[in-house]
């Protein structure tokens, strides 16, 4: 096995006793990259000079008996983060030569422990999709299949774990960002509760869902990428100020007692025959884990999607109006007036999803039909919230499919965006809830590509999330597959 | 027909905290363009708001001292519209649920009073600056005013004239600088004033349709422009038109109200809350402290002037016009404790040296103790009042005290009666013939001789015992 192929736990205890250097590590990551990048295509901007250097810093640290969880780690971060110096994208013309001077507090935090950056990985622009094809600067492929979609928006942080491009990854997750895309790669990702890890410097899409989360090869890694990111942050008036437990100590614990609920709205029509039979099987194992299943109901599921793609264009269209060609990115030359340099700007320095977001949102908030779309949409989603608290008085952690259905092909859903925007059917409660939410793989289809069950728990309680998830990692017996590339 | 105008007042007052509203930013004014700033107030990707606490303790300030409800709850909204002085696209600010709803403040017009009713006060941050040179292709944007906190005072549509407009603006003004929350310069915009003007048939009660006016930056173009806009609005009503309702701009250079946007045009903001923030909580502790921390203000200190100091109500106005002011004259009666004298003293030559040398109270060369000794040694009679003014004025020029002075220049008032009877005899008898005219019923001549005596002493003669002194000398024989 390379060293690019380990996970971080497995890493940092060769990086502990000596036997291997935060330099090899990274170098056989860049050896990964040069041989699969070009068909898997997970970066938009490589850091191959300063992860050099981070990872000879790394090698310093530990040698000094002071390394941190991720010390000497090499991570991708999904190109919507800012990070000092470095071009932050988003995916978008709008940002394409766009340096930001400062870094998101998450990527401070990784610095602080002396993680290495790999590169900045591609994704839907703006994030706004769920095939990662949006992005501007070409599409990334699922590893397990070059002609399918790896999910999106944080497509390349998902395809570059999964395709070892790289030992964990962050991304962000507004309706199902970090999950679809972990589902349909085979990995695991987290999206934590609104208010667990500062947001400061992850470039807004909606501001009232957006979360940043790690995407992993195993659960044992999202506690230590969770131990990492999450916490308070100053900067970050919408971060809780809750103290943050050690997410590792709950790998390995039993589950014996646990409740889980199956939410009968989530198991409908639609939901891919393969999907569904893995999730039964999923939820026959933790049954023999101890667990307790039990039919529960989320009455308002139907109206996600509906309260969702009101509720996110309408942040987004406020969030998006900064980028206007006055101060920083992108601004169409030859403008005649202020209005013809807005209209320039933004008619070609955005693609065409975020425009009709934008649209929809701009449309939702304006006079005359704010209450009957984004005050309604607000209303219902006081109510799906309702749906999560009651919940979860009866049951731990509740389980559902990640996706209706495993990676699609290339194209096959760009003409159709009613298509993508069910894609993440699933996943979008959980921002609309504000609750947590992790992906895990629960086997491959008869074609080989990667299925992922998702579990859900009450706000904070990742721990929990954690738990069940590692349980039922390491009961499945579902192989661990690479891809073959 | 008799039109009624009904005027209705916005006013955005900066707050003068040391840093911006949602970031770390200075907030002084006249620095280089786009000094003060940073990620935060440029509106640059990722960044977020974090509230100033010291914005919220200043609003609820101005709420408690207008006698408005403050909201245990607040929240923040977005006002979205492009503006290249705009950084985020949208402004941040309160919408659904303000700071402080439902106050008043009283005012005072030929002995009425009126009450004004103070609608909402929410805080808000303010927008940068845009720079048009007509002479250059390009336009330049300050944004070291993005960020810096206001807050929006908006009253009801109570008052009925343009005095009750102007005298309501002078006492939010006052109040705000008294509370030192706001440093009140029209000029440079930190006290900026929006008005909402209609006319109706008098005795009717429906309001009619109103105007916005805007760009007013002075109390004086406030009165000018709602006086313009009372007889623009009136001529169209008496042609039996209809008033558009439209937002129009004061110019100053022609004083007239021109038409900047219709009813059309008006900008749809699209507000919604603001994700980004946090309610802001106040909590009943809270908001006690504030309110046990306030100062005495303006009308509370008029009244207590009157009362405990006997000085008749033009002076308390005068002498409470400002804090420093009232602090000054306070520190005098209480060194000097002649609460008349003084205020005739701070009012008058005070006042019009400071005036006159363009300064603040506390630039002024005579102290209050400097000051409350003058007064002194003119009560017990060491000075005249008249000596005095020459004595008030070394003292200004030399920063000297008013004992100094008078030692240097020898102005000590002659007080001595045997010195003083000499002096008035060589006055008779180097004036017989006005001593003649005097004796022959010529009694307005007294004054001549007072005034000789005067002269003769240099001025430094007790006033009073010359007098008697002339009395005694004129009756007899």
């Amino acid at each position: 096995m390379e060293f690019n192929q380990l996970t971080i736990h497995e890493l940092q205890k060769k990086l502990k006793d000596g036997s291997l250097t935060s330099v090899e590590i990274t170098e056989s990551v860049y050896r990964r990259i040069a041989s699969v990048e070009e068909k898997v295509h997970s970066y938009i901007t490589m850091m191959e000079e300063t992860a050099i250097g981070q990872a000879r810093a790394a090698d310093r640290r530990i040698k000094e008996g002071n390394a941190g969880e991720l010390t000497g780690i090499p991570i991708a971060i999904k190109d919507i983060l800012c990070t000092e110096g470095v071009r932050t994208t988003c995916g978008s013309r709008t940002l394409e030569d766009f340096i930001p001077p400062y870094d998101a507090t998450v990527v401070r935090k990784l610095k602080d422990v002396g993680a290495v950056f790999v590169g900045k990985t591609n994704m839907d622009e703006f994030a706004m999709g769920s095939s990662t094809e949006t992005s501007r600067f070409g599409i990334t492929k699922n590893p397990w299949d070059l002609e399918r979609i790896p999910g999106g928006s944080s497509g390349g942080s998902a395809a570059a774990v999964a395709a070892d491009e790289c030992i964990a990854s962050l991304g962000t997750d507004t309706g199902g960002s970090i999950r679809q895309p972990a589902a349909l790669c085979g990995v695991v990702g987290m999206k934590p509760t609104y208010g667990r890890v500062s947001r400061f410097g992850m470039v807004a899409f909606a501001s009232s869902l957006d979360q940043i989360g790690p995407i992993t090869k195993d659960v044992e890694d999202c506690a230590i990428m969770m131990n990492v990111i999450s916490g308070h942050d100053t900067s970050d008036s919408t971060s809780v100020p809750k103290e943050v437990p050690d997410y590792r100590a709950y790998i390995s614990r039993d589950i014996e007692g646990c409740t889980i609920g199956i939410p009968k709205e989530y198991f409908v029509e639609g939901v891919d025959p393969e999907i569904r039979a893995s999730i039964d099987t999923t939820i026959k194992t933790l049954e023999g884990l101890g667990a307790r299943c039990l039919d529960i109901s989320l009455p308002h599921t139907e109206y996600c999607i509906a309260t969702y793609y009101i509720i996110a264009p309408s942040e987004a269209s406020s969030n998006l109006a900064r980028y206007d060609g006055v101060r920083y990115g992108f601004r169409a030359p030859n403008e005649e007036n202020l209005l013809d340099m807005y209209r320039k700007t933004r008619s070609s320095g955005f693609g065409a999803e975020v425009k009709r977001r934008i649209m929809i949102g701009t449309y939702s908030l304006s006079s005359g039909y704010y209450d009957a779309y984004y005050k309604k949409a607000s209303q219902v989603r006081a109510l799906i919230r309702d749906d999560f608290d009651s919940a979860f008085t009866k049951c731990d952690v509740i389980l559902t499919p990640a996706t209706p259905t495993p990676a699609f092909k290339i194209g096959e859903k760009m003409d159709d965006p009613l298509q993508m925007y069910l894609c993440d059917i699933f996943t979008l409660s959980a921002n609309l809830a504000g609750v947590p939410g992790i992906s895990v793989p629960c086997g491959y289809t008869k074609g080989g590509l990667p299925m992922g069950v998702q579990f859900m728990a009450n706000h904070f309680e990742e721990g929990k999330l954690l738990q069940i998830a590692s349980a039922y990692e390491k009961n499945s017996k579902i192989e661990r597959r690479m891809p073959e590339l | 027909m008799q039109y009624e105008p009904v005027i209705g007042l916005e006013v955005h007052a900066q707050l003068l905290t040391k840093t911006k509203i949602f970031c770390g930013c200075s907030t002084r004014f006249g620095e280089e363009p786009n000094s003060n700033t940073c990620p935060v107030c440029l509106g640059m990707p990722g960044v977020l708001p974090v509230l100033n606490k010291k914005v919220v303790e200043y609003a609820v300030k101005m709420a408690i001292s207008t006698h408005c409800r403050i909201n245990g709850t607040s929240t923040w909204a977005r006002k979205n519209y492009f503006y290249p002085d705009l950084p985020k696209g949208y402004q941040i600010t309160q919408f659904a649920h303000p700071i402080a709803e439902a106050g008043y403040i009283d005012i005072e017009i030929g002995g009425a009073k009126r009450r004004i009713g103070i609608t909402r006060i929410h805080m808000e941050e303010d927008a940068g600056k845009s720079i048009h040179d007509d002479l250059s292709p390009f336009s330049y944007v300050d944004l070291n005013r993005a960020g810096v906190p206001l807050i929006e005072i908006v009253s009801e549509p109570d008052m009925r004239n343009t005095d009750e407009a102007v005298h309501y603006l002078r006492r939010l003004h006052e109040i705000l600088v008294y509370l030192e929350i706001c440093d009140g310069n029209m000029e440079e915009g930190s006290f900026r004033c929006d008005a909402n003007i209609s006319l109706r048939p008098k005795g009717q009660k429906e309001f009619g349709i109103r105007a916005e006016l805007k760009n007013m930056n002075s109390f004086r173009n406030v009165q000018h422009a709602l006086e313009y806009e009372i007889q623009r609005q009136r001529a169209i009503l008496e042609g039996g038109g209809g008033v558009p309702q439209e937002t129009r701009l004061w110019d100053v250079s022609q004083c007239v109200t021109h038409s900047m946007r219709g009813k059309e045009e008006a900008h749809d903001y699209r507000y919604f809350p603001e994700p980004d923030l946090v309610p802001v909580v106040i909590s009943d502790a809270w908001r006690e402290d504030i309110k046990n921390a306030l100062p005495e203000l303006p009308m509370e200190k008029r009244e207590r002037f009157l009362s405990a100091y006997n000085i008749p109500p033009y002076d308390a106005g005068v002498l409470t016009a400002s804090r420093a002011l009232a602090d000054y004259y306070e520190e005098v009666v209480r060194l000097c404790e002649r609460p008349k004298i003084a205020s005739n003293w701070v009012m008058g030559d005070f006042l019009a040296y400071l005036n006159e040398a363009k300064l603040e109270i506390g630039e002024s060369p005579v102290p209050p103790a400097a000051l409350a000794e003058l007064i002194g040694i003119i009560g017990d009679g060491t000075i005249s009042g008249k000596i005095a003014k020459e004595v008030f004025e070394g003292m200004w020029k030399s920063g000297k005290n008013p004992g100094e002075i008078v030692e240097e220049k020898g102005l000590v008032q002659i007080s001595d009666t045997t010195e003083l009877e000499k002096i008035v005899e060589e006055v008779l008898e180097a004036n017989k013939k006005q001593l003649e005219q005097y004796r022959a019923g010529k009694d307005q001549l007294f004054g001549f001789f007072v005034g000789q005596t005067m002269k003769a002493t240099g001025g430094k003669a007790n006033p009073k015992i010359v007098n008697e002194l002339l009395k005694k000398k004129l009756s007899m024989s």
